[in-house]
């Protein structure tokens, strides 16, 4: 060892020879109170608005915990009933919503058969469950594609024929799509599986119906549409528009981007259309125009009208969220399938679609969380949603006057759905992003 | 074999296959029988309709629209009797619509760019507030809000008698609606309003020829201000000259209710404050994305050439945002005027509450109300849409 590094004494005044042990930084640049400092009262216009908007937060607090929380009665059983539990106080009246809960959630479904609704709703979790987490297994999905008629038949009840046959249908349009498209083409094949879908309905479907009915003695109890209401109704419309509005705003946006004039001309003039009225009009020819379009005589149901003009008006939506996506993708991906020698469905399938749907994630969900909004508006024709159940409640004679408590359940029940469904988008974007930009 | 005609068209003669397997006639083959099946379905729902239309005695005209209308119409621009023509119910209808539509997008913006901005505000409260807002107005449909906004002012707001007037007697909020003072235009106002529009005219001038000395001199003068002045004080003086010509009427209680200044219903006030609050949610949002969108680098360079703060903002940052902001800002706005038409739920009488509500109702003539209404809106629509491409094409970045 050399002594070259050792100082002398001489030299240098002073030489730590032990490290000095690690100080907490100083208080005002960590901790909360730098964190304070930084985050509420960084310059003096900082603090007026912290002081202000923390004012206004106390105030408002002040007012509504012991409003919902501390005051509110659960159990009265009329808004009289309420105010005499609450002299002296304000406080919210909950017991409107409980005791109009059923009413709320299932409108006059039986109540004997409230179990069909909860299991349907439990099962459309296990139906979403593998298209939003990857994990679980592929099996899963055939339980995905056979729910829509599962919950169908829990639903409205009746014989398992229908649902059974409606499988058989899907079957048969499978093979003779498979076998058109094997023989001449794929776009033919595809057309034909639609075609043969549409005979069955048309003819085959209830005469089949009726003969396997009486041999499979296996059916519920059938409900009427017209008994059902709530955020069951909200639910039916809601799901069965966004499951089937994104397939056909798919194919609408492919026509849209289609080479062929007479196809894109008439996507475009379908989509332009749908989106330039408002939902509410849609609504009044499904509720007064549908029948004449349909031949004399015709009348089905008013909440599958309303299903079916809901489902347009989010397709048309859709549609213009997914061509956004489809002009993202650059050319060279469509001459990258047209190289590789796929044809058109095998390009758009495997290399197109998967990557402008995944652009397009936030737009569909987006588009889901309108739809599920905009099924409130079928109130206005008359089937009773939530929101119209409300005002034939707050008519009653036990409930006149009450105001804040139905809309605030009715608003939390969506807050919950909605707000979910955005963030899950949210998480679901960056799981999907697979990083071309960093 | 030449290499000539290896690329050379195959001359095989015609087959039916080739219709659906070569790709020269597949796509003929397709949009004929696309065009077939349209025409087959169309065809379809029109017999039906002329089928419905006989079995049921009626017939397709709108001679209905000249016909009284003989029902009132509570809010009005124009003149209106029950015993106006259907048409001009519509009409009324219409500018009760366009009445809202044009004040909720007012509205919707300037509290949609408040809230915006104040969402990216390094204040944590104040940010987070503001997110607060916005997530929770925008997950909730806007039926809800609208009803919550219209059952809240009739059950919670006084009676008339017992209606305080705020703002020096100048606002008066009660269970029927509000009132608001109105503007009294006495002898006078005429040349007043000449007046002010010269000014207005006179501070654009001026703008132009500020702008035109800063290009040709580099000298900035306090535009804005000096343009405030023109606006307000020849207008001020002449006012204070004529002897006030145009005067406030407030609101009096006489008897049961209010005499003088302008009544707004509520069903007005909870459509308005309703589609105004949600909108500028979603308007917030758009604006947050514009600013975010705009890397920080643009501020950087702008700071390093040595720009002050507010000509950053007003110079560099604004101008690339409301690029990417005033596409989806023109899309709320449509919207906000399509949900306008929830209007019928708190029954303010729009388009949708006259023409495709009453005069439905008692003309029974579903089918042309209701393609009228559409045609309203489809109209509506296209123009904002043809004032958008408009505005895209002369904002969009001209790449070279």
């Amino acid at each position: 060892m050399s002594n070259t590094n050792t100082p002398s004494t001489n030299s240098v005044r002073y030489v730590s020879t032990k490290v000095l042990p690690e100080l907490p930084a100083p208080i005002n640049t960590s901790g909360p109170i730098a964190w304070i400092r930084a985050n509420l009262f960084a310059t003096w216009r900082d603090t007026i608005l912290t002081l202000l908007f923390g004012y206004f937060v106390i105030y408002a607090l002040m007012a509504l915990i012991p409003w919902a929380f501390l005051n509110s009665v659960w159990t009265a059983d009329s808004l009289r009933g309420c105010r005499e539990t609450i002299v002296g106080h304000s406080g919210a009246c909950f017991s409107v919503v409980v005791s109009r809960f059923n009413q709320l959630n299932f409108g006059f479904y039986p109540s004997t058969l409230y179990w069909r609704p909860i299991l349907a709703f439990v099962l459309m979790f296990v139906a979403f469950a593998p298209l939003l987490h990857e994990n679980l297994p592929r099996k899963l999905l055939w339980f995905s594609a056979g729910y829509p008629l599962l919950a169908f038949w829990l639903l409205w009840g009746g014989s398992i024929a229908g649902p059974l046959m409606i499988i058989a249908m899907v079957v048969a349009a499978f093979l003779v799509g498979r076998a058109v498209s094997a023989a001449i083409s794929p776009t033919i094949g595809l057309l034909a599986a639609f075609a043969s879908m549409v005979i069955w309905l048309l003819f085959l479907q209830s005469p089949l119906t009726e003969l396997f009915a009486g041999i499979i003695p296996i059916g519920l109890e059938s409900v009427e549409t017209s008994k059902f209401g709530g955020f069951l109704l909200t639910f039916i419309i809601g799901v069965t528009g966004i499951v089937v509005s994104l397939p056909i705003g798919i194919v609408l946006a492919l026509g849209r981007k289609s080479d062929m004039p007479i196809v894109k001309m008439l996507c475009v003039g379908f989509i332009e259309f749908i989106r330039g009225v408002p939902l509410i009009t849609l609504l009044f020819v499904a509720s007064t125009l549908l029948n004449y379009f349909l031949p004399p005589g015709t009348n089905f149901d008013l909440v599958l009208r309303v299903v079916i003009m809901v489902t347009l008006f989010a397709a048309a939506y859709m549609a213009e969220v997914i061509r956004g996506g489809l002009a993202a993708l650059p050319q060279g991906q469509y001459e990258a399938a047209n190289a590789l020698g796929l044809n058109y469905w095998q390009g758009t399938r495997l290399i197109i679609l998967p990557q402008a749907l995944k652009i397009s994630i936030p737009g569909i969900v987006n588009t889901f969380i309108g739809l599920f909004k905009d099924t409130t508006l079928v109130s206005i024709v008359g089937l009773l949603d939530p929101i119209g159940i409300m005002n034939p409640i707050r008519s009653t004679p036990e409930w006149n006057g009450i105001v804040w408590e139905l809309p605030i359940y009715i608003g939390l029940v969506f807050f919950i759905f909605c707000f979910t469904m955005s963030r899950y988008s949210m998480y679901f974007e960056r799981k999907l992003d697979t990083g071309h930009r960093s | 074999m030449t290499v000539a005609s290896d690329f050379a068209e195959p001359s095989e003669p015609f087959r039916i296959g080739m219709l659906f397997n070569d790709k020269r006639y597949r796509s003929y083959t397709l949009q004929v029988i696309t065009i077939f099946v349209f025409m087959l379905v169309v065809g379809w729902l029109v017999d039906n309709v002329i089928d419905n239309f006989r079995e049921l005695g009626k017939e397709f005209s709108i001679s209905f629209l000249w016909q009284p209308a003989s029902y009132d119409i509570n809010q009005t621009l124009i003149d209106y009797t029950s015993r106006s023509p259907h048409w001009r119910a519509a009409l009324v209808g219409i500018l009760n619509t366009l009445l809202i539509a044009v004040l909720g997008c007012i509205a919707a913006t300037i509290l949609g760019v408040i809230i915006g901005v104040l969402r990216l505000s390094k204040n944590w409260l104040v940010a987070k507030l503001m997110t607060v807002y916005i997530e929770s107005l925008r997950n909730v449909p806007v039926l809800l809000w609208i009803l919550l906004a219209s059952t809240a002012f009739s059950a919670i707001l006084p009676s008339p008698r017992q209606a305080p007037t705020l703002l020096g007697g100048g606002f008066v909020p009660t269970n029927r609606g509000f009132y608001i003072p109105s503007l009294v235009w006495n002898e006078g106002s005429l040349p007043l309003a000449f007046l002010f529009i010269a000014s207005l005219i006179g501070a654009w001038l001026f703008g132009r020829w500020a702008r035109a000395r800063q290009l040709a001199t580099g000298e900035i003068l306090p535009v804005f201000w000096i343009r405030l002045a023109i606006i307000i004080v020849p207008t001020l003086l002449l006012f204070f000259v004529l002897g006030r010509p145009i005067g406030l009427s407030l609101p009096e209680l006489k008897g049961f209710n209010f005499q003088g200044g302008l009544f707004i219903r509520n069903s007005f006030m909870a459509l308005w404050l309703a589609l105004s609050l949600y909108t500028a949610a979603f308007i917030a949002e758009n604006v947050r994305a514009g600013i975010q969108a705009i890397s920080k680098g643009q501020t950087e360079a702008a700071y390093s050439l040595g720009l002050p703060p507010n000509r950053t903002t007003n110079l560099v940052i604004l101008p690339q945002a409301l690029r990417i902001i005033i596409p989806p800002l023109i899309s709320q706005y449509l919207n906000l005027t399509k949900n306008s038409s929830l209007a019928i739920a708190v029954g303010y009488m729009d388009v949708t509450g006259t023409l495709g509500g009453i005069t439905l109702n008692q003309t029974g003539k579903e089918m042309e109300c209701i393609l009228l209404l559409m045609l309203f809106y489809l109209a509506i629509s296209l123009l904002i849409s043809a004032v958008m491409n408009v505005y895209n094409n002369s904002v969009s970045l001209q790449e070279r």
